[in-house]
């Protein structure tokens, strides 16, 4: 494909990274931002123009969270059904954890997801790695080769690390390939067999539960680690109240901790679960009300750094299961931005600059994306532009994942990512209902 | 499905059905055309000798045509999943499904997707409804009433479906409910799935004083590697029904046990078979119950 320019038009161009926040048209050249010119700038010829009048125009949204199944488990999701489910939602990147089959515990297999991912088309995806070899918490995986390869973090994301020694090594190594640590914190000591948050609703149910404290030891422990070390540790999809309070402490210490969290921790709580829907059924498990509560005030106050989407597809026949048999997990690409717009812009918690900041500035800087989550002139052309004010309904019939297992499904939004720009190209646009195409050629 | 999401007027109205019922069972011939025609599947998860016989037997002596399904542990061990089999079943057309298993919501599962009535023979740790209601139909046999009753449930609370569904049936019905065990087994917050007349008391003795009904609960064998007491032994002295902790109760209490019993465990014997035990009874009312609940869940009305 010859790339020509493309020029965003008529829109509210926002990009917390340069503090800009007002109307100017961004001229895209060869898959990079080359300027933003004022309304009454006269743009180049032969440009390809979007017009995005009435919409908000933002550096490309970054998933730090998902699980893309392959290699090995391609009957839940394909790297190419992820990264199209990733654009539609506005996602221009997602970071693939590591647990796949096998585990993405070395460099080759780092390097199969990114060609996988340059073979599909549509989003960036990049890989996360192992911390431990097969995430067995035991010998360290190899990380500088990983990085090498193209990683930007390391997790063993749902597996732990259980042991505080092997971790404390795992993040003073990583800190020297200048890897961040991604956690999933939870002491599984405390909350085996559990199925969902442990408390009233739980209690009310007959089913076992999963204790706030397993998560909140965790992020203790893991901010204890950080400031032995001075290595990075990022904690997935935060969702207890002590665990957010613990944070905003260590922040205020000065530790080397950030956090994110999942949409469906500042949506859905513990009364969800009253049905036994197994879409409903993930971990962190849906809290209870005071919980959610303090998510949201972390998203407020910036103790949360991030929203995530903990994608975690899975089979509708693996989901058709007892409720405590069924697996964890629930899609949320496309769903996660209607409901930042619905649950968090809209009720006035947040306002738009923070939500981009969330989505696309504070991922970038956290796994050290050069020249994305902005699009200052010479950044790399990912951009998200968004329709703060569309009211839509998600089907999940309609969903680009291969999977179905979303809870959000028939849900009503306000606001959503309208257009997907990735490396200059237009690969998805909600009006033309563009996905599944390649890309969208240029008019020369 | 469940008491739960019954209303006190609700549960009352099953009880009444069944003691219309009880009579049937005292007759020479045991049987009425009431369910004719109708056919009702047992769908058994677990096994069950006394819940699946009762059950059995209910349908039979209204004339329906009941088939036993038993089957080992999950449906997954098959390939199957829960929805597949439910299906199945559905195609099949019966009007009533009974089903117990090991899970809990299973029954709730079935039933969004099924034509067919589903009843509750108990679901994980959730619900046993057709416990709770047979034993209130004991209780108000002897008590005569229900409300203001004090009623003590002694032991694993936790995983207990019964204790469930029987907090939910008595506190709806006005009875005053104290709930004890170890620790580990007795939540504090448990005291919250009733919106009232519930309380987590902090010892055997204090629950079972002044009691007119003290419930006790099967302490279930197979748990017990999971540490939440140390030996069966230890048990039997801090928690054991004795007639030492029992005289503590009115002079009149009954005890309740929906069995099987451990004997010399969770309820020593010289209670289990004193005349204050009514675990006989307990089995009796459960078949009066079971046919009012296959009636009402096939379209009767309530006292037919």
């Amino acid at each position: 494909l010859i790339f020509m320019r493309l020029l965003i038009t008529n829109g509210h161009l926002i990009d917390p990274a340069e503090g800009q926040n007002s109307g100017k048209n961004v001229l895209i050249e060869d898959g990079r931002v080359s300027a933003w010119l004022s309304t009454w700038e006269q743009p180049p010829e032969d440009c390809q123009i979007i017009d995005a009048k009435g919409l908000v125009v933002a550096p490309g949204f970054i998933d730090m969270h998902v699980h893309l199944r392959e290699p090995g488990q391609e009957h839940k999701e394909t790297i190419a059904s992820g990264a199209a489910a990733a654009v539609a939602g506005g996602w221009t990147a997602v970071c693939a954890m590591p647990n796949t089959t096998p585990v993405n515990d070395n460099a080759a297999i780092t390097r199969y997801i990114i060609e996988q991912a340059e073979r599909a088309g549509f989003a960036n995806v990049f890989p996360i790695g192992a911390i431990t070899k097969s995430s067995e918490g035991g010998e360290l995986a190899e990380m500088g080769e990983m990085k090498a390869a193209g990683a930007v973090a390391v997790s063993d994301d749902g597996r732990p690390v259980p042991n505080a020694g092997i971790m404390l090594r795992a993040m003073q190594y990583a800190k020297d390939h200048g890897l961040p640590v991604v956690d999933h914190c939870e002491d599984k000591s405390l909350s085996a067999g559990g199925v969902m948050h442990e408390g009233k609703i739980s209690l009310l149910l007959g089913l076992k539960g999963m204790p706030a404290i397993a998560e909140e030891l965790d992020v203790i422990r893991d901010i204890l680690l950080a400031r032995e070390t001075g290595a990075h540790i990022h904690i997935a999809h935060i969702s207890t109240k002590n665990g957010v309070e613990a944070v905003r402490r260590a922040k205020n210490e000065g530790i080397p901790v950030t956090c994110e969290a999942a949409p469906h921790h500042f949506t859905l709580t513990d009364k969800d679960v009253i049905g036994y829907d197994t879409n409903f059924k993930m971990s962190p498990p849906l809290r209870s009300i005071e919980h959610l509560e303090a998510v949201i005030e972390g998203l407020r106050d910036g103790t949360i750094d991030a929203i995530a989407t903990d994608h975690a597809p899975h089979h509708r026949d693996e989901k058709a299961l007892e409720f405590d048999r069924a697996p964890f997990g629930i899609t949320g690409l496309e769903t996660a931005i209607g409901l930042a717009f619905s649950e968090l812009v809209h009720k006035g918690i947040i306002d738009l600059p923070r939500l981009i900041e969330l989505c696309s500035t504070k991922p970038a800087e956290i796994f050290k994306l050069k020249k994305r989550g902005t699009l200052k002139p010479g950044s790399i052309a990912d951009v998200t532009i968004l329709d703060p004010q569309e009211e839509w309904t998600y089907s999940n019939l309609e969903s680009r994942s291969k999977s179905r297992n979303c809870p959000f499904n028939n849900r009503r939004f306000t606001g959503r990512a309208v257009m997907t720009i990735v490396g200059g190209r237009l690969v998805f646009d909600a009006r033309r209902n563009h996905a599944g195409d390649r890309a969208v050629t240029t008019d020369a | 499905l469940g008491i739960r999401d019954l209303t006190a007027a609700e549960i009352t109205g099953i009880l009444d059905t069944a003691e219309n019922f009880r009579e049937i069972n005292t007759r020479e011939i045991k049987k009425v055309p009431t369910l004719r025609g109708k056919t009702v599947i047992n769908l058994f998860f677990e096994n069950s000798t006394r819940t699946r016989t009762s059950f059995e037997l209910a349908a039979k002596r209204l004339s329906a045509d009941a088939v036993n399904i038993s089957v080992a542990s999950s449906s997954l061990s098959k390939g199957e999943t829960i929805i597949d089999t439910a299906l199945n079943l559905d195609a099949m057309q019966p009007d009533c499904i009974v089903v117990r298993h090991g899970s809990a919501g299973v029954p709730h599962q079935l039933a969004k997707i099924s034509k067919a009535a589903v009843i509750n023979a108990g679901d994980g740790a959730n619900e046993h409804p057709t416990q709770a209601l047979l034993d209130a139909m004991t209780i108000r046999e002897h008590k005569g009433k229900i409300e203001g009753l004090n009623v003590a449930i002694i032991g694993d609370i936790l995983h207990s479906r019964v204790a469930r569904s029987n907090i939910h049936l008595l506190t709806k019905l006005g009875a005053n409910v104290k709930v004890a065990g170890p620790g580990t087994l007795v939540p504090s917050e448990i005291e919250h799935i009733a919106e009232n007349n519930l309380l987590a008391a902090s010892n055997v003795e204090e629950a079972i004083s002044g009691a007119d009904v003290v419930m006790i609960l099967r302490i279930q064998r197979e748990r017990q590697d999971s540490a939440y007491f140390p030996t069966l032994r230890e048990y039997a002295i801090h928690y054991g029904l004795t007639n030492e902790r029992l005289n503590l109760a009115k002079h009149d209490a009954i005890v309740l046990h929906p069995g099987p019993m451990n004997r010399g465990i969770e309820i020593a014997s010289e209670v289990a078979d004193s005349s204050r035990s009514l675990i006989l009874d307990q089995v009796k009312y459960g078949l009066a119950v079971r046919m009012a609940v296959l009636y009402l869940a096939t379209g009767g009305s309530p006292t037919h």
